[in-house]
């Protein structure tokens, strides 16, 4: 359904734009209709950068996205508009998300007009009631509260609400849990489980490699925007092959295990981490890696 | 995890209030601070009787500014309130008129610069990129003009000058500094979220700005406008006391002018020059602190409690 | 070196009242102890890293005291407390590395803030170059301006520089949450190495995540809305929680190896009390699953075991 094939983005700084930052290197990875994808990299990893370019909301610099064959960095308008109807993205930061002039009700009337204009009233407040039921909460705890008298989980959980008030296909959840309680992050996961059962494809970009594990089917790894290993979950994470992979998979702090029992290679300096994905075997590819 | 302030953890949720907010929460709160704050109490009253005066002043008199025929060079009686001028004019009936000329003045010029100075900065700090080093360039040359020296220019080459036109000549030279501030608010507003939340509903950059950019900056704007408002007053007085003011209309500064050319101030008429002079440092001076009260209204953080 | 905190009662002014952010705290501990701090948002351990050195404007101090080395320190009386900071009790803030002045080179912070405490820079040099490399930084880190560090670097210079005077007792808040996963382990695994080569005495290290707590600390104490709920070693705590809410927290963090589709974790329903009024009887009341008649009188907080302290009458029974 969705396809990136060798993305790359770089970034024009300095005066006249003269340096370039490169965010994302040739990334190239194919989402099925109702999978769940963990992006998983650490900070500047571009792994941000793919779910905003996916989304549409910053294009890039090579490479083509393209959703059913269509490239999205072509959509304008009306094509754009529909695209929204049926990809959606929420993002890290709950209280950032909403506009603290206005009540939280103002999410789901922003998607009214232009995506469910022949709804009349009855049929909205319905659809509203069904989309705050799926997420778990009641419309008397939200519908009419401001952002600040809501907590992280709620708002969440809200956003989430908004995108199933379309015909959704795919959601790009950026990082939606790093900013929540331990208590209420599982809940939010959960339900993101839960909807995959609604055919609803996600693409889930995160750190936490406990999380991407706990949830997704496929995995990608990300290293300073490259890919540098992919392929179905248990296998990356039950047989991780590349160097970075296996570090970090080491460094996760467990509850299980210390960190003294784990055993890893050091990375030996010099080492190039990512040249081309070489496949394993059918679902688990891993970048060359090897001394300068 | 973001920083947790224990304070605004513990709160009920139903009375948490977060810090900094560009807009008040709640009518009743911006009110119950707004009427607690000395500044802009004290600001609002010198400001709100100047206003009073403007509006009202003029009905009270039945003469027009620039009549002659009264005794030259009385001080305050009973017949003229503040006088009469060294060539016998009523100086409370020019007082009022230029009262109210001022007010004008400073409203117009204050809405044409607050708008280009919106247009401006909203654009340069949403667009960002070619545009916004375009537009930063513009305004960056209009800024280091000399305001006044090109002010004076085009004044003295201009034949008729009405109030109309010196308003909107103030107007297009005042905005720099305003679409500046706009936009350096705009570059930060622009890249939270909810921005990105409205791109995904669909929303045209216009729509973006007005409907959610410009909303989070209300009190930033109002306060903007505040400032400008005062800065043409002030701009309008120099320019009348100089002379080139308008030519068919009473001004403050203009009183200010003929006093000064009369040797009012050799000749000890003070309730000639000191009204007009008293009259606009009140205003300006009002509405100045009027808004540093506002800030302190706007942002919790400031209050002093 | 041994820190004895009894009764400590720390709440906030606000307009609407007084935040019972810390409401009758007591604990001890030891010599070369390094103990974590854990729970959730608004639990109340920043404010007792905070209150253990300094209170800020809106804190006040309400009861209790706190014992360092058999001396009591004067934690309400902030000058009085200029003493003890930095020589024997040190803390890094949450978000130390981004605190760092911009304008600085990390050589001449270092050097203002060693004279401001009555020291001298040059007499110090030595250690301060030698305790970097330690942690695997250059010395000429100390002519750079922070902003060329990246954030594992700043945070190990934040290191250095607040135990560079041995305190007694270091206080970490949130050492590792803005870090990444390989520089987290890295900065952990330095607070050992820190109490091993006794640069500090005793540590205590505040956060949420109980993983890395588990990786690094002897005991953990965990708190909830302002109280103390259990404190025991990091392996009991880890593999037998006695506190429900403890152990509703355990099953909520999935391990890497759990899958979302053979086994299911859930979360803890609901939200922590408001401190402005907190209710009566245990706080966890509202939450838990095992609150029975007897919760409506607040458990104290007593040791249910050897070593092994509990607020819960069901973990008491």
């Amino acid at each position: 359904m969705l396809r990136l094939q060798d993305v790359t983005k770089v970034y024009k700084a300095g005066t006249f734009g003269r340096t370039h930052v490169p965010a994302v290197t040739e990334v190239s990875f194919d989402i099925a209709p109702g999978e769940v994808v963990s992006l998983i990299g650490e900070s500047g990893s571009g792994k941000t950068t793919v779910g905003r370019m996916i989304l549409g909301l910053t294009r890039p610099s090579a490479g083509a996205i393209t959703c059913d064959g269509v490239d999205v960095a072509s959509l304008q308008g009306r094509a754009l508009r529909r695209y929204y109807g049926a990809v959606q993205g929420v993002f890290q930061d709950p209280f950032s998300s909403y506009n603290p002039v206005f009540r939280v009700d103002r999410v789901f009337h922003m998607v009214r007009r232009p995506f469910l204009p022949e709804l009349d009233d009855t049929e909205w407040r319905d659809r509203l009631r069904r989309s705050l039921e799926a997420v778990g909460l009641e419309p008397d705890d939200v519908l009419g509260k401001y952002p600040h008298q809501l907590s992280g989980g709620q708002l969440q959980r809200l956003l989430i609400a908004r995108a199933l008030m379309l015909d959704l296909r795919f959601l790009v959840a950026d990082e939606i849990i790093s900013m929540l309680d331990a208590s209420t992050r599982i809940d939010v996961l959960n339900l993101l489980g839960d909807l995959r059962s609604r055919g609803l494809g996600v693409l889930f970009v995160t750190h936490d490699l406990a999380l991407g594990n706990y949830i997704s089917d496929r995995t990608i790894i990300l290293w300073r925007g490259r890919v540098v290993e992919v392929g179905a979950t248990p296998k990356v994470f039950g047989d991780p092959r590349h160097p970075y992979t296996r570090m970090l998979l080491s460094s996760v702090p467990q509850l299980s295990a210390k960190w003294e029992t784990s055993t890893v290679e050091p990375l030996e300096a010099g080492t190039e981490l990512a040249g081309p994905l070489q496949p394993i075997d059918d679902d688990h590819a891993v970048a060359a890696w090897g001394s300068r | 995890m973001t920083t947790v302030d224990p304070v605004l953890e513990a709160i009920d949720p139903e009375q948490r209030v977060s810090t900094p907010d560009p807009v008040p929460r709640r009518r009743n709160e911006v009110l119950y601070f707004a009427f607690r704050n000395r500044k802009l109490v004290i600001g609002l009253s010198v400001v709100g009787l100047m206003l009073v005066l403007a509006i009202v002043g003029p009905w009270l008199t039945s003469a027009g500014p620039f009549e002659f025929g009264y005794p030259t060079g009385e001080p305050p009686s009973r017949a003229h309130w503040l006088g009469t001028t060294a060539s016998g004019q009523d100086v409370f009936t020019q007082f009022v008129h230029g009262l109210r000329a001022s007010f004008l003045v400073g409203a117009l010029g204050g809405c044409v610069a607050a708008l280009i100075g919106m247009a401006i900065g909203f654009t340069a700090g949403y667009r960002g990129g070619a545009v916004d080093e375009l537009l930063s360039m513009l305004t960056n040359v209009v800024l280091v003009i000399p305001t006044l020296a090109v002010l004076i220019i085009v004044a003295a080459y201009l034949t008729v000058r009405g109030l109309v036109a010196e308003a909107l000549l103030i107007g297009a030279t005042s905005w720099p500094w305003a679409a500046r501030a706009i936009r350096a608010q705009t570059f930060s507003l622009a890249s939270r979220d909810f921005v990105s939340l409205a791109r995904l509903s669909g929303a045209r950059p216009t729509q973006v700005v007005v409907r959610e950019i410009a909303p989070n900056m209300s009190s930033y704007l109002f306060l903007t406008f505040i400032l400008l408002f005062g800065g043409a007053i002030l701009t309008a007085a120099t320019l009348d006391f100089l002379g080139l003011g308008p030519s068919n209309a009473m001004s403050l500064g203009l009183m200010l002018n003929t006093a000064v050319v009369s040797s009012a101030l050799q000749l000890g008429m003070w309730w000639w020059f000191i009204p007009p002079g008293l009259a606009i440092t009140a205003i300006v001076g009002g509405l100045y602190v009027t808004n540093v009260g506002l800030d302190e209204v706007f942002n919790p953080k400031l209050r002093e409690t | 070196m041994s820190l004895a905190v009894d009764n400590l009662r720390v709440h906030y002014r606000t307009l609407r009242g007084d935040v019972k952010a810390l409401d009758g705290v007591s604990f001890t501990v030891a010599d070369g102890e390094i103990m974590g701090l854990a729970g959730e948002s608004g639990c109340g351990k920043t404010t007792l890293g905070k209150s253990l050195i300094r209170l800020d404007g809106r804190m006040r101090h309400v009861e209790g005291s706190v014992v360092l080395d058999g001396t009591e320190l004067p934690i309400a009386d902030d000058r009085a407390m200029n003493r003890y900071r930095f020589r024997e009790v040190s803390l890094i803030p949450q978000y130390a590395m981004s605190a760092l002045n911009p304008t600085r080179k990390i050589g001449k912070l270092i050097g203002e803030l060693l004279a401001a405490r009555g020291e001298s820079y040059d007499d110090r040099f030595p250690e301060l170059t030698r305790r970097l490399s330690l942690v695997g930084l250059d010395e000429d880190v100390l002519e750079r301006f922070p902003i060329e560090l990246s954030g594992g670097m700043k945070q190990r210079v934040v290191m250095v520089l607040s135990t560079l005077l041995d305190p007694s007792l270091l206080i970490a808040d949130e050492l590792t949450s803005a870090l990444d996963v390989s520089t987290q382990k890295a900065v952990a695994e330095l607070l050992v190495e820190f109490r091993d080569r006794e640069f500090v005495r005793s540590t205590i290290v505040i956060t949420h995540d109980l993983a890395v707590l588990y990786q690094v600390a002897d005991t953990i104490l965990v708190m909830y809305a302002g109280k103390l709920v259990e404190k025991a070693s990091a392996e009991e705590i880890t593999t037998s929680p006695v506190h429900p809410y403890t152990q509703l927290l355990i099953a909520s963090m999935p391990e890497v190896g759990t899958r979302f589709a053979d086994e299911r974790r859930t979360g803890i329903p609901g939200r922590p009390p408001s401190l402005l009024r907190p209710p009566t009887g245990c706080r966890f009341r509202a939450r838990c699953p095992l609150a029975f008649s007897k919760c409506a009188e607040e458990p104290p907080f007593v040791e249910v075991a050897p070593r092994r302290y509990a607020a819960c009458w069901k973990a008491a029974a």
